[in-house]
């Protein structure tokens, strides 16, 4: 539709170019093709018999109709149906007249009188099924037209009491879209199905199908009630007991948009005088469906309750209250054993004989075994036996838990407990969705301990996930910091592959909790008041990690670097330099000067960001001078900005992405302008020749530039693409320049030209809301000379071109709020090994390749991996979509394995893997000409637009030794 | 009224011994033949005399249905079938099947073997009482003979238990057995359909128990263990060869491949072997996890659990054992105790119940000095822990598999009197369902309504049918004219002129008149013309016609006028009616 929208934009826009300009008519080229209809009317007649119709049909129905011709054949098949005695060709074509009706461009309110005609002579219910699903397409694209409305409900009146479930379905499916809620219908009372009553409402009709006999029509009954607002909600919830497991479902759903809708109206509770929320009703009716006996019910119930974030605390958690007893006495659970032994300063029990002895006698009145109400609903989905229930339970958990402190508080036991699930997947979906909501609380020291207990799993996805849970964690005592530390040493030691995520780990660790670690860091750095200790081995994994937790800590600690010893300093210098990124900078008193460069480019933190934001503002805005300085001054200035930018993008992480953006589009400026300088535009055309050979390479390098800028970043508005994009069109103007002064074949020029003007059109379609932003641009005055330049001849065409691109200026670059550069790096193979790699020559060695991936949009799609060899053979091997993982927002993860071969080497050499990213330009958001409706084919589409596609390296490529060795006879 | 009895012939009010017979449209049937562990003379097998004081029990049991292989479900099945005598057939599933022959054996070799008891039932009795033996698929329908058909479901509790669903023309009966609502490891939960029977016969052992989450105890348990290996320390773990045995070692197995540990787990052989390539084999009876991954690696194969030997015991540094009997009373788990006792390092975790006076229930209570045999004493220094894994459902359970089944009538067995009564009390407050808990010998009848049915024409449907109105509700009853004709054993609803066909009867027609007198000078047929044009007026919306021959017809009522013999001022009028019922009136076709 918007697809659709665009083009008759477009259409209209063209047209008031049109006008002033009469002299000049535009081209115009529309392609016509042979008629559809009058192909199928000869194929039909051809047909003997109904099996032969229905091939045709079939085949017919694979190709696309023109909006034009849909009508036509329309009738054509209209035709056909009323001859027609056999019931699969009938249902057939009324399927395809549904699917006709879809067309886009067309408009199906011609064929509604048809198509409710041929309802009233129709014997077969299958077949009047079909056609109620047709009117039902009808009236979906035709939601504008009320009286339309009104006959298709009255038509779905009449059939409503047909004996074939196939039908009533049809019929309650089209009341439930199309009938209005107020709507009066059904004035003239002569089917037996309005002599039910004459004005009633949709819903009241509707709702007497909830007692069909049919379980089919009461889904179809309560699917189509969904959407529209229900007077009395009981009756719904009568469906919850039903037999049939799609029944409950589809009551399950209703009962949840009841609650939606009417969440704060107040329902009184049967067998009391007690009154109570709907939505708290609702969730209590859908917590008693967790442990319905369908699992698809139990699914669909869990997930629902984490929908209804309204419902009130007091019934929320009620979900995780199961009452214990024994023998009648009140039992407590382990949970809240755990507790009270934790409150009670204990630090570890046996567990006694009778340690969970009953307590209190109950009150046989007071114990609720059913209970009414959301009693235990996640108690039990959590322990349900399908994995399925299990997940969706968890998930409805995290949602509840984002909206409410106090339940995350109350569900972190629950959630903890899952880590031990036997599936992975749940236990993996339990770690994330504790991160989630890990902001919400604090783990208690025990409950940190059951945490940790896993981190010694074997699956690396289980150990990742638990890292990135520690790095949001906030934990309360200094002696959890001291058990995770301890935790993570032990998962280095006995995973030493895990090293990079617990490093990042104790960083954020460290972080958090800077007062945490302070009483620690003695007993960490294993200081001693009076003696030296012996320096520890820089290269152990293990001290490094324990440094990069201390030197986080000491970050917002200041008084910490004092309990340093001198090779802790040291130390520290090494690995500011070396890990960057995990350690931070800090203020070391009376080092300054001494490891001058990091501490003095760090000021305070978010003060920093907010200058060089600054900086980058007016580094910009400097550049924006550039039309009124000399050439030569331009450029130098554009030397300097770019210099500036690309440093600030180093120092700055935050802004990287952005400045590099900007350092990017000032270079292909640059570049732009020194071709544009070249002495050789004055000069003669077979004079030049080594000039044009620097510009062409300009040009050619404008465009990659060009893609670079628009596929490696994401965060880019529409402005931004539309200034990219103008940039490339002034490198294809250059290009086209250049071509016309090289080459003499005019052929090729006009080619050249007509595809350059289709470049411009299309600039024009899709960036039709940018165009008042890019006034007095390249592009903007191309635009003004259009009707000139698609009448010209090429040669005069290379001529405006050439002034119009050295005239137009610079365009300003308004940066976006939030912009990232795509990146990757290969953490494995980490290219220090000397080892070769041996094998075979001839068969395949496989290598594994795990790499991190930031800001990438659909990994699954654009990341391949790129080996090259050293004799220059290149593969490109696509990873497969399970690979990836995505371990954080706006990260994935990449763990593959890629396979390689060659012939016999006599020497080890070393090949190149990196990963690329590759991008066609048809799949932008922006540019999709191709999504035009199945009306619209490719043909009249720019060639020149249709694809360009590519890659853009975009790791830092790493080297592998390799050996493949000859084969053995 | 047809009725259905039940009687426990044991675990009524009681745990073990599980016997009960059920008496239902002419069939009996004895669910399960147990014995009870806590005797050793008559009483641990069920009364049988109770069904027939002399002659075989083939002439008055239909079947015999096993729902389990525990012994107190199974141990009196080959004293039944082949000393007191039966025939008929027996059924039990799969599973069950094949490993019910293997405990039988043990119970017989520990009765005979070691205890030395005579007039018991032997090896070949057991053999020959499998070959009666039917097996059961979960969710076949099976036909015992034309009338009853038995089906199983999934019950949870052990491998191959199963509930029965018995049913007799509309009446039926759902045996439960014993069975766990919550999946564990290596089962999955109990679950039946919506089967609406006229009484659900559950099992109550927990009846006055709600449980603690399993997986805060899984993880408590894994966690002992874990810890005690890393101090370098040897568990013990004393279990019943089948069962929770499977389940703890498919707890630990995956936890020390998901760990990557490397201590030794042992399990010491005996019957526990040949049972654990039966786990192997039914697949389908275990849990999702097991079923989905089983193609890749079946979880019954251990990698890290291995045969124990008893030299094993002394080697040095950590392992864990799972060793027979569970309560530390004989066998090699009291001798690997006694070797392993004196290190504090060391631990023993009981996983069960252990019954007083046993050395399992001695240290569970702290006792930490021993007397052996032969007056040695001796020191428990390592930890003993306790955890309770059991696979009953408690009272949610129960209560959950009543909301599933939808019972009419509700029976406990298989519990404690006590507890019984409180169980009672709820369901029949939560369901208002009448629910009966009767003690051994002691028969419960309940009344059922069984639904007859009756042929009905499809002429006379399709006549219903036309004749509009809303579409048939199966909720709703709705009333129709036929005739209901009783032939030979079947009933059959047609309509009246077919009725009348068929039996070769005339039709006959009832009329009602009257005569009504009244005063009118006019002639007949002004009379006639005046009542006519009154009852236009009065009865509207009535068709009312006056025929040329004199008769004034409202609907179906005949009007006529004559005067009187007598006085020509007295008119006489004939009213005459035919006989009819008038439900949908004028909807009916002509009246």
């Amino acid at each position: 539709m918007a697809a659709h929208l665009k083009k008759r934009v477009y259409e209209e826009f063209s047209k008031v170019v049109q006008i002033p300009h009469e002299e000049t008519p535009a081209k115009k080229l529309r392609l016509s093709k042979p008629s559809k209809s009058a192909a199928l009317h000869i194929d039909l007649c051809k047909a003997t018999n109904s099996t032969d119709a229905l091939q045709y049909l079939l085949q017919f129905a694979r190709k696309p109709v023109e909006a034009e011709s849909v009508e036509g054949v329309v009738r054509i098949l209209l035709e056909h149906y009323y001859k027609e005695t056999d019931n699969s060709v009938r249902l057939k074509i009324a399927s395809l007249l549904g699917l006709l009706s879809k067309t886009q461009g067309f408009s199906p309110d011609c064929i509604v009188d048809d198509a409710i005609n041929t309802l009233s002579n129709e014997k077969s219910h299958q077949v009047l099924a079909q056609l109620l699903d047709t009117l039902l397409v009808i009236g979906t694209q035709l939601p504008e037209s009320p009286a339309l409305r009104l006959r298709l409900v009255e038509v779905a009146y009449k059939h409503l009491s047909d004996t074939y479930f196939g039908v009533r379905n049809k019929c309650l499916q089209l009341l439930g879209c199309l009938g209005m809620v107020d709507a009066p219908v059904g004035k003239e009372n002569e089917g037996p199905g309005t002599s039910l009553g004459g004005l009633r409402d949709v819903q009241s009709i509707i709702s007497d199908y909830f007692g069909d006999q049919d379980p089919r029509v009461r889904t179809a009954a309560l699917k189509a009630m969904v959407g529209k607002p229900c007077n009395p909600p009981c009756t719904a919830c009568r469906l919850l007991t039903d037999d049939y497991e799609q029944v409950r479902s589809a009551a399950v759903q209703m009962v949840w948009v009841l609650s939606q809708l009417y969440p704060e109206s107040i329902v009184p509770i049967p067998s009391s005088n007690e009154e109570i929320r709907l939505v708290d009703d609702a969730f209590g009716k859908i917590s008693h469906m967790v442990s319905d006996g369908s699992w698809m019910v139990r699914v669909q119930a869990a997930k629902t309750l984490g929908s209804m974030l309204q419902v009130s605390p007091h019934f929320l958690e009620q979900t995780l209250d199961k009452k214990l007893m024994s023998d009648l006495r009140r039992k407590r659970t382990a949970h809240e054993r755990a507790k009270e032994l934790f409150a009670s300063g204990e630090f570890s029990s046996g567990r006694k004989w009778a340690d969970d002895a009953p307590k209190e006698k109950l009150d046989t009145n007071t114990v609720n075994l059913i209970a009414s109400g959301a009693c235990g609903a996640f108690v039990h989905g959590l322990e349900d036996e399908m994995f399925e229930v299990r997940i969706a339970a968890v998930e409805a958990l995290c949602h509840l838990a984002r909206s409410s402190p106090s339940f995350a508080e109350k569900c972190l036991d629950f959630l903890v407990d899952m880590f031990n699930d036997e599936i992975e997947e749940v236990r993996l979906q339990s770690i994330h969705v504790l991160r989630e909501i890990s902001t919400h609380i604090t783990l208690r020291e025990d409950q940190l301990d059951t945490v940790l207990a896993v981190l010694e799993d074997s699956s690396r996805d289980i150990r990742e996930a638990l890292h990135e849970l520690l790095c949001y964690t906030n934990v309360s005592t200094k002696e959890c910091i001291q058990l995770a530390l301890l935790e993570l040493l032990k998962n280095l030691n006995k995973y030493p592959t895990d090293r990079n995520s617990v490093w990042k780990c104790l960083k954020f660790l460290g972080s958090r909790h800077p007062t945490l670690v302070l009483p620690l860091v003695p007993e960490l750095l294993s200081t001693h008041p009076y003696f030296d200790t012996p320096e520890p081995d820089m290269d152990d994994p293990a001290y490094i990690a324990v440094l990069v937790l201390v030197f986080n800590a000491a970050k917002s600690c200041p008084t910490m670097p004092a309990l340093f010893s001198d090779h802790t300093f040291r130390h520290y210098a090494y690995l500011r330099d070396s890990l960057s990124h995990l350690v931070p900078p800090l203020r070391l008193p009376g080092r300054k000067q001494v490891y001058g460069l990091d501490s003095v480019d760090s000021g305070p933190g978010s003060g920093s960001v907010e200058s060089a934001q600054l900086f980058l503002q007016q580094s910009l805005n400097r550049v924006s001078t550039i039309q009124n300085l000399e050439a030569s001054g331009a450029q130098d200035l554009l030397d300097l900005t770019i210099r500036d930018l690309q440093r600030l993008g180093e120092l700055q992480t935050e802004l990287a992405g952005a400045a590099d953006f900007c350092a990017t589009y000032l270079r292909c400026q640059l570049l732009l302008m020194k071709a544009l300088q070249e002495k050789l535009w004055n000069m003669a055309v077979p004079l030049c020749l080594k000039q044009n050979v620097t510009a062409t390479a300009a040009a050619q390098q404008i465009l990659e530039e060009t893609y670079k800028l628009e596929f490696l970043y994401s965060g880019l508005e529409s402005r931004q693409v539309a200034t990219i994009h103008h940039v490339r069109l002034q490198a294809k103007a250059l290009q086209l320049v250049l071509t016309a002064r090289t080459r003499q074949g005019l052929d090729l020029l006009i080619g050249s030209c007509e595809r350059f003007l289709q470049d411009v059109e299309s600039f024009q379609r899709l960036f039709l809301t940018e165009l008042p932003h890019l006034q007095d641009s390249f592009v903007d005055k191309l635009l003004e000379l259009m009707p000139r330049l698609s009448s010209c001849k090429p040669v005069e065409l290379v001529k405006i071109l050439q002034t119009t691109l050295r005239q137009s200026g610079l365009l300003q670059l308004r940066l976006p709020e939030q912009i990232h550069r795509a990146t990757a790096t290969i953490i494995e193979p980490t290219g220090e090994s000397d080892n070769p790699l041996r094998f075979t020559s001839g068969l395949v060695v496989a290598l594994d390749i795990d790499a991190t991936l930031e800001h990438v949009q659909d990994p699954q799609n654009t990341v391949k991996v790129q080996v090259l060899y050293p004799d220059g053979q290149s593969h490109v091997i696509h990873p497969k979509p399970g690979d990836f993982r995505k371990p954080g927002p706006h990260r994935h993860r990449l763990i593959t394995q890629v396979y390689l071969s060659h012939t016999a080497w006599t020497e080890p050499s070393q090949i190149e893997v990196r990963l690329l990213l590759a991008y066609s330009s048809s799949s932008t958001s922006l540019t999709s000409p191709s999504k035009l409706g199945w009306s619209e084919s490719l043909e009249s589409l720019p060639a020149a637009e249709a694809a360009v596609e590519g890659t853009i390296p975009f790791s830092k490529a790493v080297k592998v030794f390799i050996m493949p060795k000859p084969a053995r006879r | 009224m047809p009725e259905i009895k039940v009687t426990p012939l044991g675990a009524g009010q009681d745990v073990g011994r599980s016997c009960i017979l059920v008496s239902i449209g002419g069939k009996n049937i004895m669910l399960d033949c147990g014995m009870h562990m806590g005797y050793n003379d008559d009483r641990r097998f069920p009364d049988f005399s109770y069904i027939t004081q002399n002659g075989r029990l083939t002439d008055f049991l239909d079947c015999v249905i096993i729902s389990h292989f525990h012994l107190d479900h199974c141990g009196a099945l080959p004293y039944m079938s082949e000393m007191v005598g039966y025939d008929g057939p027996i059924y039990m599933t799969h599973p069950t099947k094949a490993i019910c022959p293997i405990l039988l054996e043990d119970f017989r070799k520990i009765t005979v073997d070691k205890k030395g008891e005579t007039n018991f039932f032997t090896s070949q009795m057991i053999k020959d009482c499998m070959k009666k033996v039917i097996p059961l698929n979960l969710h076949q329908t099976v036909q015992v003979d034309d009338e009853l058909e038995i089906k199983a479901y999934y019950a949870g509790h052990v491998l191959g238990a199963a509930m029965v669903h018995i049913k007799v023309g509309s009446e039926s009966v759902v045996y439960t057995g014993d069975y766990n609502m919550t999946p564990d490891r290596h089962l999955g939960a109990a679950w039946i359909d919506k089967c609406r029977p006229d009484i659900l016969i559950s099992e109550s052992t927990y009846a006055t128990t709600i449980r603690d989450s399993k997986r805060c105890r899984e993880r408590d348990f894994l966690k002992k263990v874990h810890e005690s290996i890393e101090r370098g320390g040897k568990v013990l773990i004393p279990v019943f060869a089948l069962g929770r045995a499977q389940e703890l070692c498919i707890l630990l197995e995956t936890f020390w491949e998901r760990m990557n540990l490397k201590a030794p787990i042992y399990f010491s052989t005996g019957l526990t072997e040949k049972a654990n390539h039966y786990y192997k084999l039914f697949i389908t009876w275990t849990n999702q996890k097991i079923r989905k991954t089983f193609v890749q690696r079946n979880m019954f194969e251990f990698k890290h659990i291995k045969a124990f030997d008893r030299s094993y015991a002394d080697n040095p540094g950590p392992m864990v054992v799972f060793a027979t009997p569970g309560m530390l009373h004989a066998g090699q788990s009291l001798q690997i105790f006694k070797k392993w006792a004196g290190n504090e390092k060391n631990m023993v975790i009981m996983p069960g119940y252990c019954v007083q006076g046993t050395i399992g229930h001695k240290i569970l209570n702290g006792q930490r000095k021993l007397e052996m045999e032969g007056r040695a004493t001796l020191d428990v220094k390592l930890q003993v822990e306790y955890m309770s894994f059991s696979a009953h459902a408690d009272a949610k359970g129960i209560m959950q598999l009543i909301r599933m089944a939808e019972p009419r009538n509700m029976l406990l067995v298989h519990g404690e009197a006590v507890k019984m009564e409180f169980l009672k009390g709820k369901i029949e407050q939560e369901f208002s369902i009448d629910c009966y808990m009767p003690a051994n010998g002691e028969t419960t009848t309940v009344t059922t309504n069984p639904s007859v049915p009756v042929d009905i024409s499809l002429n006379l449907l399709k006549r219903e049918m036309a004749l509009g109105g809303p579409l048939p509700d199966p909720k709703k009853p709705r009333t129709m004219h036929g005739t209901l004709i009783m032939k030979e054993n079947s009933l059959k609803l047609v309509s009246s002129e077919q009725a009348l066909k068929e039996l070769g009867l005339n039709e006959h027609q009832l009329r009602f008149t009257c005569h009504v007198q009244l005063q009118d000078p006019h002639s007949d047929a002004d009379t006639l013309h005046r009542i006519y044009t009154h009852l236009k007026s009065v009865l509207k919306g009535y068709t009312i016609q006056h025929l040329p021959d004199g008769t004034v017809i409202v609907e179906s009522i005949v009007i006529k006028v004559s005067s009187s013999t007598e006085d020509s001022n007295t008119k006489v009028l004939l009213l005459s009616w035919s006989y009819q019922t008038l439900i949908y009136n004028g909807l009916l076709p002509g009246g």
